[in-house]
Formats: structure tokens, sequence, C-alpha cells
């Protein structure tokens, strides 16, 4: 019953929306849009995760000791790079809407008509 | 609707929401008990079969090389974004003047930039030995570059980030990738399959033609994280400039 | 026993994740977030290297030092700059 780092995921993932929900400012609303992406990166090398292995890296090291799954950690590492092209795009709509509107607030913007 | 019902009816979903993933995660393998055979596989496999140490950048690069390319086209179309939303019309270089006050911080963070390229460059190549790869070695690559303005002010940054070199060593990175692929294509085989042979293991020379995947890669990373730092960073310099000048 | 097969590390970093996710959330501010999340992004590379994962952390540390500081500090100056001048009398 080793369920602690999944219910680590549920909880991180579930405080990332929470900010999403009652964010005041369209950066904050980034930052923790990418708390929300983390908690897969969590999830992923979790479920990867051998009990007593090392690194799957063998220069040096026999072939056939223990090591953890390599696989999710390849699908992790490319995504965490990917993730930060896609919030710095986010970023810029935001600088877009605050040169349009003067202001950075989403429930000011919302609002807005015309 | 108001901001309390807003939250109030998100706090209902998220809890909804949180008991969904608690009954899936316990259908979940005990945490450490990894059962799947493909990544035992893998790493029995990886070092006799591809000739490469580091089996995580194995995956990326060869055994699941289509998924990469996907990943590289998300990070190209981002940019392509950023820069539409960002590039307004041309500003003159003369007016962005932006210096570091002191002469030596501007010493010694140049004499750094040089090292954090070297190392980022490391990273790039031995991404087949040890741990690194063109994803890290990209992104350092790019954050040295950023260093420089840091120590030593916008024109020497400029020199590193133009976009007319930058945009096509990006462009060349994505489209680098797919010739690769193309090219085992041509010689007979699958789509990306290695076509240089294996090499030795341990050395730079493993890997074959997902080594040149990887430099493709790492090229691409670099370039479109300097486009996005030049973007942004113009972005915040006009109006400084203006202000310096009123 | 639900830490049984942890080590008192994992444990230990799993914590430190735990009470920093929300901390990042609930700063507003921007310009105090991204310290925040900087604090956030070390220790998610503690919680890598710890599950085994060199490249993994590698990847975090450029990103969570290197590109979204950059990136989410010139967000918040060019925001702040076109704030009109309103506080601190004028």
């Amino acid at each position: 019953m080793s369920f602690l780092p999944y219910a680590l995921v549920g909880w991180i993932c579930v405080v990332g929306l929470y900010g999403i929900v009652t964010s005041k400012h369209l950066i904050h609303l980034g930052l923790c849009l990418s708390v929300t992406q983390s908690s897969t990166y969590v999830l992923l090398l979790s479920v990867g995760y051998v009990e007593g292995g090392g690194p799957p890296i063998f220069k040096g090291i026999k072939l056939g000791t223990t090591a953890v799954d390599p696989v999710v950690q390849s699908l992790v590492l490319t995504d965490i790079v990917v993730s930060v092209t896609v919030v710095a795009l986010i970023l810029a709509l935001a600088l877009n809407v605050h040169k349009e509107t003067g202001s950075a607030d989403p429930d000011e913007i919302a609002e807005l008509s015309g | 609707m108001s901001r309390r019902v807003r939250i109030g009816i998100f706090l209902a979903a998220a809890a909804s929401f949180g008991a969904l993933l608690i009954w899936g995660f316990i259908g979940l393998t005990d945490f450490g008990h990894y059962k799947g055979p493909y990544g035992y596989v893998l790493n029995r496999v990886a070092l006799p079969e591809r000739h490469m140490t580091n089996v995580v950048t194995s995956a990326v690069f060869d055994y699941r090389g289509f998924d990469t390319m996907g990943e590289e086209f998300i990070l190209f179309a981002s940019v392509v974004g950023v820069v539409l939303l960002l590039r307004s019309e041309g500003r003159e270089d003369d007016e962005m003047e932006d210096d570091t006050g002191s002469d030596t911080v501007r010493v010694f963070g140049t004499l750094m930039v040089g090292g954090s390229l070297l190392v980022a460059l490391w990273l790039i190549a031995f991404g087949f030995v040890t741990p690194g790869g063109g994803f890290q070695g990209g992104v350092a690559l790019a954050g040295g570059a950023a260093l420089l303005f840091l120590a030593a002010g916008y024109g020497p940054f400029k020199v590193l980030g133009n976009e007319t070199a930058l945009d096509p060593i990006e462009g060349i990175g994505a489209g680098g990738y797919v010739v690769v692929g193309l090219a085992g294509l041509v010689s007979g085989a699958a789509f990306l399959q290695n076509v240089l042979g294996p090499g030795v293991p341990g050395t730079l020379w493993s890997g074959g033609s997902a080594a040149l995947v990887n430099w493709c890669a790492g090229a691409e990373v670099a370039a479109a994280n300097l486009i996005l730092f030049s973007q942004f960073l113009e972005e915040y310099l006009v109006p400084l400039a203006g202000k310096q000048q009123s | 026993m639900i830490v049984a097969s942890l080590v008192p590390l994992q444990s230990a970093i799993f914590a430190v994740v735990a009470l920093a996710a929300p901390a990042v959330a609930l700063t507003r501010d921007p310009l105090r977030q991204i310290v925040v999340n900087g604090f956030y992004g070390w220790a998610l590379v503690i919680l890598f290297s710890v599950l085994q994962a060199p490249d993994v952390a590698l990847s975090m540390l450029v990103v969570g030092g290197l590109a979204y500081p950059i990136v989410v500090l010139i967000a918040v100056a060019r925001v702040r700059a076109g704030k009109p001048k309103d506080e601190g009398g004028e």
C-alpha cells in the first residue's frame, strides 16, 4: 500500500488547478499551469521506479544491474523542455492583452465587450 | 458568474476529480514494483544492440525517435506563435542601449560565458554516453547566450542572438531530423532507421544516425530558446529606451 | 504501512514538494511567485535525482534555472512598465 507518491500527484494537480481558477493575474496563471504539468512528470517517474534500482546508465557498470525504467524518463525529459515554450506563448498572449486593454486581470478582461 | 460561485463550483468539481484520480491510482502497481517488460527489455538490450550506454537518450532518439520528432514540431510551432505575437515593426538597433555599470561584471561574465557554452556543447555531444543529450544541452546553450546579455549588455548579445542567423538554424534543426529519417527510407530501411552503423559503445562514435538526430535536436532547441529570449528582450528594452530618451 | 518501501530521503523530499506546490499557487504577486517557483524547481530536481533519473533532473535544472526566470521576469517587467504611475504620489 505504498500510495503516498500517487497521492502527492493528485495533490499537486488539484493545487495547480485551484491556482488557475482563482488567479488574478495572467502571469500567475501561466506559472500555475506549469505546476499542474509538473504533476504528470512526478506521476510518470513514480510509475517507472524500481526498488533498489540505479539510474539507467551503463557506462562502466555491468550490464544486468537493476535499473529503473528508461522509457518514462524519455517521455518526461522532452516534455519539460517543450513546456517552457508553451508557457512563453501564454506569456506573449498575456503581454498582448495587457497592451490592448491595460490590465492583466482575467476577470476584468472577461467583462469587456465589443 | 461571480467569483465566489466560480470557486464553489470548482471545489465541488475538484473533489470529484480528486476522487476519480485516487480510484484510478489504486489500480496502479505499488510504488517501486514496476511490472511492465518494456523497461527491463530496453535496459538489457540497448547496449548490445545499439552500443549506447545511456539508455534514456537511446530511447529518446533511437527507439522512440518518432515521438521526439513530434515534440520538436510542438516546439517549433509555439516559437512561431510567439514570434507572430511579439514581432512588430522594425526598431533601430542603436536606440536599445542597455549597459551594465560595472567592469568587473562585464569581464568575469564574459569569461564565464565561454565556459558555459563549452559545458553545453559537451552535454549535447556526450548525450549517448553519460546523462545529457540534445534537449538539455540546447537549453543550456541558449542560457549561455542569455548570460552574455546579463554580463555585457544588449550589443554583444545581438552578435549571438540576431534573428537572421537564428531562424535558418532552427529550420535546419527541425528539418534535418526529417531528412535523416528520410535517409533511412531512401537506403531501403525503415524511416529513422540507423544507417550509419552502431559504432563503439562508450565513446563519441556511438549511435550512428541517432547522433546526427541528436545534434539536429540540440541545434533546434538552442535556436528556438534563443529566439524566444531575444523576442522577449526586445519587448523589455524598447520602453526602457523610450524612458531614457524622454 | 504506507511508507514502508520509501527510503527516508524520499519521504523527506516528497514532503518538501507537497509543501512547495501550494506555495507556488498561492503566491499572488508574479515577481514573488517566480522566486518560489525557483525553489519548487530545485525541490523537483532533488526529487528526480532521488528517483534515479539524472537526465530528467538535468532537464529540469536548466529549464527551471534559466528559461523560466528569464521569460517570466521580462514579462513581469513589461507589464509593470506599462502601468501608469499612480503609487507614491506623482
